[in-house]
Protein backbone atom coordinates (compact mmCIF):
# COMPACT_ATOMS: atom_id res chain seq x y z
CA UNK A 1 0.00 0.00 0.00
CA UNK A 2 2.14 2.66 -0.96
CA UNK A 3 0.00 5.48 -1.42
CA UNK A 4 -1.69 5.21 1.95
CA UNK A 5 -4.34 2.65 3.23
CA UNK A 6 -7.85 2.65 2.57
CA UNK A 7 -9.29 4.25 5.56
CA UNK A 8 -7.20 7.60 5.16
CA UNK A 9 -9.08 7.73 1.37
CA UNK A 10 -12.47 9.80 2.22
CA UNK A 11 -10.48 12.71 3.51
CA UNK A 12 -9.40 13.03 0.08
CA UNK A 13 -12.07 12.07 -2.11
CA UNK A 14 -14.15 14.49 -0.16
CA UNK A 15 -12.44 17.46 -1.30
CA UNK A 16 -12.11 16.87 -5.07
CA UNK A 17 -14.62 20.62 -5.17
CA UNK A 18 -13.76 23.55 -5.43
CA UNK A 19 -10.28 25.10 -4.80
CA UNK A 20 -10.63 28.70 -2.75
CA UNK A 21 -7.15 29.62 -1.76
CA UNK A 22 -4.60 30.45 -4.64
CA UNK A 23 -2.08 27.41 -5.71
CA UNK A 24 1.40 30.13 -5.13
CA UNK A 25 -0.16 31.44 -1.66
CA UNK A 26 -0.63 28.10 -0.26
CA UNK A 27 2.74 27.05 -2.02
CA UNK A 28 4.36 30.44 0.04
CA UNK A 29 2.39 29.25 3.23
CA UNK A 30 4.05 25.52 3.11
CA UNK A 31 7.24 27.10 2.63
CA UNK A 32 7.02 29.18 5.75
CA UNK A 33 4.85 27.40 7.44
CA UNK A 34 4.52 23.55 7.25
CA UNK A 35 8.28 22.55 5.77
CA UNK A 36 10.03 23.91 8.86
CA UNK A 37 7.83 22.02 11.20
CA UNK A 38 9.10 18.36 9.07
CA UNK A 39 11.83 17.67 11.97
CA UNK A 40 9.49 17.72 14.98
CA UNK A 41 6.45 15.96 13.23
CA UNK A 42 8.88 13.14 11.94
CA UNK A 43 10.28 13.06 15.56
CA UNK A 44 6.60 13.34 16.54
CA UNK A 45 5.61 10.40 14.62
CA UNK A 46 8.62 8.16 15.27
CA UNK A 47 8.23 8.51 19.04
CA UNK A 48 4.46 7.37 18.69
CA UNK A 49 4.92 4.72 16.37
CA UNK A 50 5.97 1.77 16.60
CA UNK A 51 6.92 0.76 12.85
CA UNK A 52 9.82 3.19 12.44
CA UNK A 53 10.08 2.41 8.36
CA UNK A 54 6.44 3.72 7.89
CA UNK A 55 7.32 7.58 9.55
CA UNK A 56 8.13 8.67 6.22
CA UNK A 57 4.98 7.41 4.87
CA UNK A 58 2.90 8.83 7.63
CA UNK A 59 4.70 12.38 7.11
CA UNK A 60 3.65 12.08 3.61
CA UNK A 61 -0.24 11.42 4.93
CA UNK A 62 -0.05 13.88 7.02
CA UNK A 63 0.95 16.89 4.35
CA UNK A 64 -1.65 15.24 2.39
CA UNK A 65 -4.39 15.79 5.07
CA UNK A 66 -3.05 19.60 5.48
CA UNK A 67 -3.24 20.17 2.39
CA UNK A 68 -6.26 19.31 1.36
CA UNK A 69 -7.46 21.20 4.65
CA UNK A 70 -5.52 24.36 3.62
CA UNK A 71 -6.77 24.55 0.40
CA UNK A 72 -10.06 25.15 1.24
CA UNK A 73 -8.72 27.49 4.02
CA UNK A 74 -5.36 28.47 5.27
CA UNK A 75 -5.53 27.39 9.27
CA UNK A 76 -4.51 30.13 11.37
CA UNK A 77 -2.33 28.27 13.77
CA UNK A 78 0.24 26.31 11.37
CA UNK A 79 1.90 24.36 14.43
CA UNK A 80 -1.07 23.23 16.03
CA UNK A 81 -2.95 22.13 13.21
CA UNK A 82 -0.42 19.90 11.95
CA UNK A 83 0.45 18.18 14.62
CA UNK A 84 -2.96 17.82 15.46
CA UNK A 85 -3.45 16.24 12.14
CA UNK A 86 -1.10 13.96 12.74
CA UNK A 87 -2.03 13.04 16.12
CA UNK A 88 -5.39 11.89 14.06
CA UNK A 89 -3.85 10.32 11.49
CA UNK A 90 -1.96 8.46 14.04
CA UNK A 91 -5.28 7.39 16.40
CA UNK A 92 -6.91 6.83 13.23
CA UNK A 93 -4.27 4.19 12.19
CA UNK A 94 -4.58 3.05 15.83
CA UNK A 95 -8.35 2.18 15.67
CA UNK A 96 -8.17 0.01 12.09
CA UNK A 97 -5.23 -1.72 12.79
CA UNK A 98 -5.50 -3.65 16.14
CA UNK A 99 -1.82 -3.25 16.34
CA UNK A 100 -0.81 -0.75 18.53
CA UNK A 101 -1.76 -0.62 21.96
CA UNK A 102 -4.88 1.24 23.05
CA UNK A 103 -2.87 2.73 25.66
CA UNK A 104 -1.08 4.94 22.73
CA UNK A 105 -3.22 7.11 22.49
CA UNK A 106 -3.01 8.73 26.24
CA UNK A 107 0.84 9.38 24.43
CA UNK A 108 -0.36 10.92 21.75
CA UNK A 109 -1.83 13.63 23.82
CA UNK A 110 0.88 13.41 26.61
CA UNK A 111 3.26 14.16 23.39
CA UNK A 112 1.02 17.06 22.01
CA UNK A 113 0.74 18.61 25.28
CA UNK A 114 4.78 18.42 25.89
CA UNK A 115 5.39 19.75 22.34
CA UNK A 116 2.86 22.69 22.91
CA UNK A 117 4.62 23.74 25.85
CA UNK A 118 7.22 25.41 25.95
CA UNK A 119 5.73 28.61 24.34
CA UNK A 120 5.38 30.16 21.14
CA UNK A 121 8.23 28.66 19.17
CA UNK A 122 9.73 30.35 16.07
CA UNK A 123 9.10 28.26 12.87
CA UNK A 124 12.10 28.87 11.26
CA UNK A 125 14.68 30.29 12.87
CA UNK A 126 17.08 31.93 10.14
CA UNK A 127 20.45 30.57 12.09
CA UNK A 128 19.27 26.74 12.60
CA UNK A 129 18.09 26.90 8.73
CA UNK A 130 21.68 28.02 7.61
CA UNK A 131 23.35 25.91 9.86
CA UNK A 132 21.17 22.81 8.22
CA UNK A 133 21.53 24.27 4.96
CA UNK A 134 25.77 24.02 6.07
CA UNK A 135 25.61 20.50 7.64
CA UNK A 136 23.50 19.64 4.36
CA UNK A 137 26.09 20.93 2.34
CA UNK A 138 28.97 19.09 4.01
CA UNK A 139 27.12 15.65 3.22
CA UNK A 140 27.06 16.14 -0.13
CA UNK A 141 29.85 14.24 -1.57
CA UNK A 142 32.72 16.94 -2.50
CA UNK A 143 31.47 17.19 -6.31
CA UNK A 144 28.01 17.08 -5.79
CA UNK A 145 29.09 19.75 -3.35
CA UNK A 146 30.96 21.92 -5.51
CA UNK A 147 28.35 21.93 -8.25
CA UNK A 148 25.32 22.72 -6.47
CA UNK A 149 27.40 25.60 -4.67
CA UNK A 150 28.58 26.88 -7.91
CA UNK A 151 25.26 26.91 -9.65
CA UNK A 152 23.09 27.84 -6.31
CA UNK A 153 25.05 30.27 -4.54
CA UNK A 154 27.47 31.68 -7.34
CA UNK A 155 24.94 31.27 -10.22
CA UNK A 156 27.31 29.71 -12.41
CA UNK A 157 25.77 28.58 -15.92
CA UNK A 158 25.88 24.41 -16.34
CA UNK A 159 27.75 24.67 -18.83
CA UNK A 160 30.41 26.77 -16.90
CA UNK A 161 30.13 24.49 -14.29
CA UNK A 162 30.98 21.67 -16.75
CA UNK A 163 33.72 23.53 -18.15
CA UNK A 164 35.29 24.40 -14.95
CA UNK A 165 34.86 20.67 -13.50
CA UNK A 166 36.01 18.76 -16.70
CA UNK A 167 32.55 17.10 -16.33
CA UNK A 168 29.61 16.55 -18.85
CA UNK A 169 26.65 18.55 -18.47
CA UNK A 170 24.96 15.20 -18.01
CA UNK A 171 26.85 14.72 -14.94
CA UNK A 172 26.06 18.45 -13.45
CA UNK A 173 22.40 17.63 -14.03
CA UNK A 174 22.67 14.46 -12.15
CA UNK A 175 24.60 16.31 -9.42
CA UNK A 176 22.27 19.02 -9.23
CA UNK A 177 19.56 16.87 -9.19
CA UNK A 178 20.69 14.78 -5.94
CA UNK A 179 21.69 17.74 -4.22
CA UNK A 180 18.11 19.45 -4.90
CA UNK A 181 16.95 15.93 -3.14
CA UNK A 182 19.55 15.75 0.20
CA UNK A 183 18.58 19.53 0.62
CA UNK A 184 15.71 19.28 1.14
CA UNK A 185 15.48 16.44 3.35
CA UNK A 186 18.28 17.74 5.76
CA UNK A 187 16.97 21.18 5.70
CA UNK A 188 13.60 19.87 6.89
CA UNK A 189 14.87 17.21 8.81
CA UNK A 190 13.19 13.99 8.02
CA UNK A 191 16.69 12.62 6.18
CA UNK A 192 16.45 9.03 7.07
CA UNK A 193 20.20 9.01 8.98
CA UNK A 194 18.30 10.91 11.65
CA UNK A 195 17.79 7.42 13.89
CA UNK A 196 15.80 5.05 12.06
CA UNK A 197 16.95 1.94 11.73
CA UNK A 198 16.45 0.86 8.05
CA UNK A 199 15.83 -3.09 7.68
CA UNK B 1 -6.44 -8.22 8.29
CA UNK B 2 -3.68 -6.23 7.01
CA UNK B 3 -0.13 -6.21 8.56
CA UNK B 4 2.50 -3.06 9.00
CA UNK B 5 5.23 -4.60 6.66
CA UNK B 6 3.00 -6.53 4.06
CA UNK B 7 4.83 -3.88 0.99
CA UNK B 8 7.58 -2.26 1.06
CA UNK B 9 6.31 1.91 2.52
CA UNK B 10 9.24 3.79 1.48
CA UNK B 11 8.45 3.16 -2.21
CA UNK B 12 5.51 5.17 -3.13
CA UNK B 13 7.01 8.43 -1.00
CA UNK B 14 10.42 7.81 -2.09
CA UNK B 15 9.76 7.25 -5.78
CA UNK B 16 7.54 10.03 -5.97
CA UNK B 17 10.44 12.65 -4.07
CA UNK B 18 12.67 11.42 -6.96
CA UNK B 19 10.43 12.51 -9.17
CA UNK B 20 10.36 16.07 -7.78
CA UNK B 21 14.06 16.69 -7.76
CA UNK B 22 13.85 15.39 -11.66
CA UNK B 23 11.28 17.87 -12.36
CA UNK B 24 12.90 20.49 -10.53
CA UNK B 25 16.47 19.85 -11.88
CA UNK B 26 14.57 19.95 -15.66
CA UNK B 27 12.99 23.09 -14.92
CA UNK B 28 16.59 24.63 -13.82
CA UNK B 29 17.70 24.16 -17.18
CA UNK B 30 18.54 26.38 -20.17
CA UNK B 31 16.53 24.95 -22.41
CA UNK B 32 12.76 24.53 -20.05
CA UNK B 33 9.95 26.49 -22.18
CA UNK B 34 6.86 26.36 -22.14
CA UNK B 35 6.02 23.38 -23.39
CA UNK B 36 7.97 22.13 -19.88
CA UNK B 37 5.78 24.25 -18.05
CA UNK B 38 2.44 22.40 -19.19
CA UNK B 39 4.10 19.05 -18.69
CA UNK B 40 5.07 19.43 -15.24
CA UNK B 41 1.75 20.87 -14.43
CA UNK B 42 -0.10 18.47 -16.01
CA UNK B 43 2.45 16.10 -13.65
CA UNK B 44 1.83 18.52 -10.77
CA UNK B 45 -2.17 18.10 -11.33
CA UNK B 46 -1.96 14.34 -10.98
CA UNK B 47 -1.99 14.02 -7.32
CA UNK B 48 -1.24 16.38 -4.36
CA UNK B 49 1.27 14.10 -3.42
CA UNK B 50 2.94 15.69 -6.78
CA UNK B 51 2.45 18.98 -5.75
CA UNK B 52 3.63 18.50 -2.31
CA UNK B 53 6.80 16.55 -3.11
CA UNK B 54 7.74 19.30 -5.91
CA UNK B 55 6.83 22.64 -3.72
CA UNK B 56 8.71 20.79 -1.35
CA UNK B 57 12.02 20.17 -2.66
CA UNK B 58 11.61 24.02 -4.80
CA UNK B 59 11.37 25.65 -1.13
CA UNK B 60 14.63 23.89 -0.08
CA UNK B 61 16.22 25.13 -3.08
CA UNK B 62 15.06 28.36 -2.80
CA UNK B 63 16.30 28.43 0.51
CA UNK B 64 19.82 27.68 -0.52
CA UNK B 65 20.18 30.79 -2.11
CA UNK B 66 20.61 32.52 1.01
CA UNK B 67 24.01 30.36 1.34
CA UNK B 68 25.53 33.07 -0.14
CA UNK B 69 29.30 33.05 0.37
CA UNK B 70 30.99 36.56 0.75
CA UNK B 71 32.22 36.19 -2.85
CA UNK B 72 34.48 38.95 -3.40
CA UNK B 73 32.57 39.64 -7.04
CA UNK B 74 28.93 40.30 -5.04
CA UNK B 75 30.80 43.15 -3.04
CA UNK B 76 30.16 46.26 -4.10
CA UNK B 77 30.71 49.16 -1.41
CA UNK B 78 34.10 49.95 0.00
CA UNK B 79 33.72 53.26 1.16
CA UNK B 80 34.97 54.15 4.85
CA UNK B 81 33.62 57.47 7.14
CA UNK B 82 36.47 59.72 6.70
CA UNK B 83 38.33 60.84 9.78
CA UNK B 84 37.84 64.33 10.24
CA UNK B 85 37.25 66.27 13.87
CA UNK B 86 38.61 64.88 17.25
CA UNK B 87 35.66 64.95 19.97
CA UNK B 88 36.19 66.01 23.50
CA UNK B 89 35.52 63.30 26.40
CA UNK B 90 33.23 62.99 28.24
CA UNK B 91 32.70 60.33 31.78
CA UNK B 92 28.88 59.04 31.93
CA UNK B 93 29.54 57.99 35.50
CA UNK B 94 26.07 58.55 36.59
CA UNK B 95 23.75 56.28 34.02
CA UNK B 96 26.94 53.63 34.58
CA UNK B 97 26.91 53.44 38.40
CA UNK B 98 22.87 52.94 37.90
CA UNK B 99 23.26 49.85 35.63
CA UNK B 100 25.32 48.28 37.78
CA UNK B 101 23.17 48.83 40.93
CA UNK B 102 20.28 47.12 39.10
CA UNK B 103 22.08 44.45 37.33
CA UNK B 104 24.30 44.00 39.69
CA UNK B 105 26.93 43.05 37.11
CA UNK B 106 30.84 43.54 37.14
CA UNK B 107 31.36 46.91 35.59
CA UNK B 108 34.97 48.35 34.73
CA UNK B 109 35.76 51.88 33.79
CA UNK B 110 37.98 52.89 30.75
CA UNK B 111 40.30 55.42 31.93
CA UNK B 112 40.54 58.11 29.17
CA UNK B 113 44.16 57.75 28.03
CA UNK B 114 44.70 53.76 29.18
CA UNK B 115 46.43 52.49 25.98
CA UNK B 116 45.79 49.10 25.92
CA UNK B 117 44.04 46.82 28.60
CA UNK B 118 42.63 43.32 28.48
CA UNK B 119 39.47 42.09 29.89
CA UNK B 120 37.98 38.17 30.47
CA UNK B 121 35.45 36.86 32.22
CA UNK B 122 35.20 32.92 33.50
CA UNK B 123 33.11 30.50 32.67
CA UNK B 124 29.24 31.40 33.76
CA UNK B 125 30.69 35.48 34.49
CA UNK B 126 29.28 38.76 32.92
CA UNK B 127 30.89 41.92 32.90
CA UNK B 128 29.93 45.55 31.12
CA UNK B 129 33.14 47.63 29.73
CA UNK B 130 32.17 51.25 29.88
CA UNK B 131 34.11 53.30 27.85
CA UNK B 132 34.41 57.34 28.83
CA UNK B 133 32.20 58.36 25.49
CA UNK B 134 29.31 56.07 26.72
CA UNK B 135 29.92 53.15 24.52
CA UNK B 136 29.46 49.71 26.56
CA UNK B 137 30.91 46.40 25.61
CA UNK B 138 29.20 43.37 27.11
CA UNK B 139 31.12 40.12 27.56
CA UNK B 140 29.40 36.85 27.67
CA UNK B 141 30.81 33.91 29.52
CA UNK B 142 34.47 32.76 28.63
CA UNK B 143 35.57 35.83 26.73
CA UNK B 144 38.79 37.89 26.74
CA UNK B 145 38.92 41.51 24.88
CA UNK B 146 41.66 43.91 24.49
CA UNK B 147 40.67 47.21 23.95
CA UNK B 148 43.17 49.89 21.79
CA UNK B 149 42.25 53.50 22.56
CA UNK B 150 43.61 56.66 21.16
CA UNK B 151 42.69 59.68 19.88
CA UNK B 152 41.34 59.00 16.58
CA UNK B 153 40.14 55.21 16.92
CA UNK B 154 38.99 53.06 19.26
CA UNK B 155 39.53 49.10 18.67
CA UNK B 156 38.80 45.92 20.64
CA UNK B 157 39.82 42.64 19.69
CA UNK B 158 37.52 39.80 20.58
CA UNK B 159 40.29 36.82 21.42
CA UNK B 160 37.21 34.34 21.97
CA UNK B 161 33.92 34.40 23.60
CA UNK B 162 30.95 36.57 22.84
CA UNK B 163 30.05 40.41 23.62
CA UNK B 164 27.42 42.69 22.68
CA UNK B 165 29.04 46.60 21.67
CA UNK B 166 26.66 49.55 22.08
CA UNK B 167 28.14 52.16 20.49
CA UNK B 168 28.37 55.79 20.66
CA UNK B 169 29.12 56.48 17.30
CA UNK B 170 31.58 59.48 16.54
CA UNK B 171 33.06 59.24 12.62
CA UNK B 172 36.20 61.10 13.83
CA UNK B 173 36.94 58.50 16.26
CA UNK B 174 35.15 55.28 14.82
CA UNK B 175 35.24 52.65 16.63
CA UNK B 176 35.81 48.97 15.69
CA UNK B 177 35.92 45.71 16.36
CA UNK B 178 38.50 42.78 15.55
CA UNK B 179 38.00 39.29 15.32
CA UNK B 180 40.84 37.46 13.92
CA UNK B 181 41.42 38.99 10.43
CA UNK B 182 37.45 39.88 10.14
CA UNK B 183 36.82 43.37 11.16
CA UNK B 184 33.62 45.30 12.03
CA UNK B 185 33.29 48.91 11.80
CA UNK B 186 30.80 50.83 13.63
CA UNK B 187 28.53 53.27 11.85
CA UNK B 188 26.44 54.00 14.51
CA UNK B 189 25.49 50.72 16.22
CA UNK B 190 24.66 48.12 18.51
CA UNK B 191 25.40 44.46 17.51
CA UNK B 192 26.61 41.00 18.56
CA UNK B 193 30.08 39.79 18.36
CA UNK B 194 30.75 35.42 18.95
CA UNK B 195 33.93 33.36 18.39
CA UNK B 196 34.34 30.15 19.28
CA UNK B 197 36.50 27.37 18.07
CA UNK B 198 33.77 26.76 15.63
CA UNK B 199 31.81 29.16 14.54
CA UNK B 200 32.30 33.10 14.12
CA UNK B 201 28.97 35.37 13.46
CA UNK B 202 28.22 38.99 13.92
CA UNK B 203 24.35 40.36 14.19
CA UNK B 204 23.57 43.87 13.86
CA UNK B 205 20.28 45.05 16.45
CA UNK B 206 20.44 48.49 15.66
CA UNK B 207 22.33 51.39 13.20
CA UNK B 208 25.08 50.20 10.70
CA UNK B 209 27.90 48.18 11.04
CA UNK B 210 30.25 47.10 7.98
CA UNK B 211 32.05 43.57 7.78
CA UNK B 212 35.14 42.70 6.52
CA UNK B 213 37.39 40.40 5.66
CA UNK B 214 41.09 42.09 5.78
CA UNK B 215 42.95 39.04 5.26
CA UNK B 216 45.16 40.50 2.28
CA UNK B 217 43.80 38.31 -0.67
CA UNK B 218 40.42 39.62 -1.58
CA UNK B 219 39.03 41.80 1.33
CA UNK B 220 35.75 41.63 0.70
CA UNK B 221 33.42 43.93 2.91
CA UNK B 222 29.17 44.29 3.07
CA UNK B 223 27.27 46.66 5.03
CA UNK B 224 24.98 45.46 7.60
CA UNK B 225 21.85 47.03 8.18
CA UNK B 226 19.49 45.67 11.31
CA UNK B 227 18.39 42.29 11.20
CA UNK B 228 21.59 41.21 9.16
CA UNK B 229 23.80 38.63 10.56
CA UNK B 230 27.00 37.08 9.21
CA UNK B 231 27.95 33.46 10.46
CA UNK B 232 31.15 31.79 9.19
CA UNK B 233 31.48 28.19 10.01
CA UNK B 234 33.38 25.22 8.42
CA UNK B 235 34.84 27.66 5.86
CA UNK B 236 32.34 29.57 4.38
CA UNK B 237 30.95 33.38 5.55
CA UNK B 238 27.02 33.43 4.80
CA UNK B 239 25.28 36.91 5.37
CA UNK B 240 21.45 35.78 6.36
CA UNK B 241 18.47 37.27 7.94
CA UNK B 242 17.11 37.14 11.20
CA UNK B 243 14.17 38.54 12.49
CA UNK B 244 13.61 40.68 15.72
CA UNK B 245 12.37 38.12 17.89
CA UNK B 246 15.21 35.23 16.71
CA UNK B 247 18.15 38.21 17.63
CA UNK B 248 15.88 38.95 21.27
CA UNK B 249 16.83 34.95 21.97
CA UNK B 250 20.00 35.10 21.26
CA UNK B 251 20.87 38.31 23.32
CA UNK B 252 18.94 36.51 26.20
CA UNK B 253 22.22 35.67 27.86
CA UNK B 254 22.24 39.74 28.65
CA UNK B 255 19.13 38.97 30.93
CA UNK B 256 20.77 35.62 31.81
CA UNK B 257 18.77 33.21 29.72
CA UNK B 258 19.65 30.74 27.58
CA UNK B 259 16.18 30.96 25.10
CA UNK B 260 16.00 27.84 22.82
CA UNK B 261 13.40 27.12 19.94
CA UNK B 262 13.77 24.02 17.71
CA UNK B 263 17.07 23.90 18.93
CA UNK B 264 18.85 20.49 19.12
CA UNK B 265 19.45 18.99 22.27
CA UNK B 266 23.35 18.93 21.02
CA UNK B 267 23.38 22.30 20.67
CA UNK B 268 21.53 23.17 23.92
CA UNK B 269 24.15 21.05 25.93
CA UNK B 270 26.74 22.54 24.29
CA UNK B 271 25.07 25.99 24.96
CA UNK B 272 24.55 25.21 28.34
CA UNK B 273 28.41 24.10 28.77
CA UNK B 274 29.25 27.52 27.71
CA UNK B 275 27.96 28.87 31.30
CA UNK B 276 28.93 26.20 33.12
CA UNK B 277 31.72 24.36 34.85
CA UNK B 278 29.42 21.11 35.22
CA UNK B 279 29.43 19.78 31.82
CA UNK B 280 26.34 17.83 29.58
CA UNK B 281 27.35 15.04 27.32
CA UNK B 282 24.82 13.50 24.97
CA UNK B 283 25.86 10.20 24.04
CA UNK B 284 24.28 9.54 21.10
CA UNK B 285 23.09 11.15 17.50
CA UNK B 286 19.62 10.12 18.15
CA UNK B 287 19.30 11.46 21.51
CA UNK B 288 21.52 14.94 20.06
CA UNK B 289 19.07 15.44 17.27
CA UNK B 290 15.82 15.85 19.05
CA UNK B 291 14.85 19.37 18.96
CA UNK B 292 13.52 21.34 22.05
CA UNK B 293 12.02 24.60 22.59
CA UNK B 294 12.36 26.38 26.39
CA UNK B 295 13.83 29.27 28.45
CA UNK B 296 15.81 28.47 30.81
CA UNK B 297 18.76 30.89 33.21
CA UNK B 298 21.87 29.83 32.21
CA UNK B 299 23.27 27.81 34.98
CA UNK B 300 19.64 26.04 35.40
CA UNK B 301 21.82 22.85 33.95
CA UNK B 302 19.52 21.15 37.12
CA UNK B 303 16.29 22.14 35.26
CA UNK B 304 17.31 21.47 31.82
CA UNK B 305 18.64 17.98 33.02
CA UNK B 306 14.98 17.25 34.82
CA UNK B 307 13.44 18.37 30.97
CA UNK B 308 15.45 15.71 29.31
CA UNK B 309 14.95 13.21 31.91
CA UNK B 310 10.66 13.85 32.37
CA UNK B 311 9.41 15.24 29.53
CA UNK B 312 11.94 13.31 26.46
CA UNK B 313 12.19 9.94 28.62
CA UNK B 314 15.96 10.01 28.24
CA UNK B 315 18.09 8.74 30.62
CA UNK B 316 20.59 10.74 32.76
CA UNK B 317 23.75 9.70 34.55
CA UNK B 318 25.84 12.00 36.93
CA UNK B 319 29.58 11.22 36.87
CA UNK B 320 31.38 13.93 38.88
CA UNK B 321 31.51 17.47 37.07
CA UNK B 322 29.75 15.66 34.34
CA UNK B 323 26.11 14.78 33.24
CA UNK B 324 25.74 12.41 30.53
CA UNK B 325 22.13 12.44 28.82
CA UNK B 326 21.31 9.02 26.71
CA UNK B 327 18.27 7.09 25.29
Amino acid sequence: MPEGSDNDRESVDCLRGGVSVNPSSLEAWFMREVWPLEAVLMQYLRQNWRDQSAAEDLLHDVYVRVYEAARVQIPEHPKAFVLTTARNLLIGRVRHSNIVPIEALADFEAIQTAIDAPGPEQVVIARDELRRLNAAMEQLPPRCRKVVMMRRVEGLSRPEIALRLGITENTVSVYLKRGMSVLADILYGSSSDAGVAKP
Amino acid sequence: MRTENQTAPLTGTRAIKDMAADWLERSDRSDWGEQNVAELEAWLSQSPAHRLAYWRVKSAWERAQRLHALHPSKHVETTRAPWMLFRPIVFRTAAVLGAVAILGLAMVFLAPRSQEQTFSTRVGGHKIISFADGTQVELNTNTTVRTKLSSHERTVVLEHGEAYFRVTHNASRPFSVIIGNRRVTDLGTEFLVRRDDSRFEVALAKGRARFEVTDGVNNPSVLLVPGDAIVEKGGSISLVQETASELTDELAWRRGLLVFSHTTLADAASEFNRYNTSKIAIADPATASITIGGTFATNNVAGFVQLARNLLGLHVQSHGNAVVISR
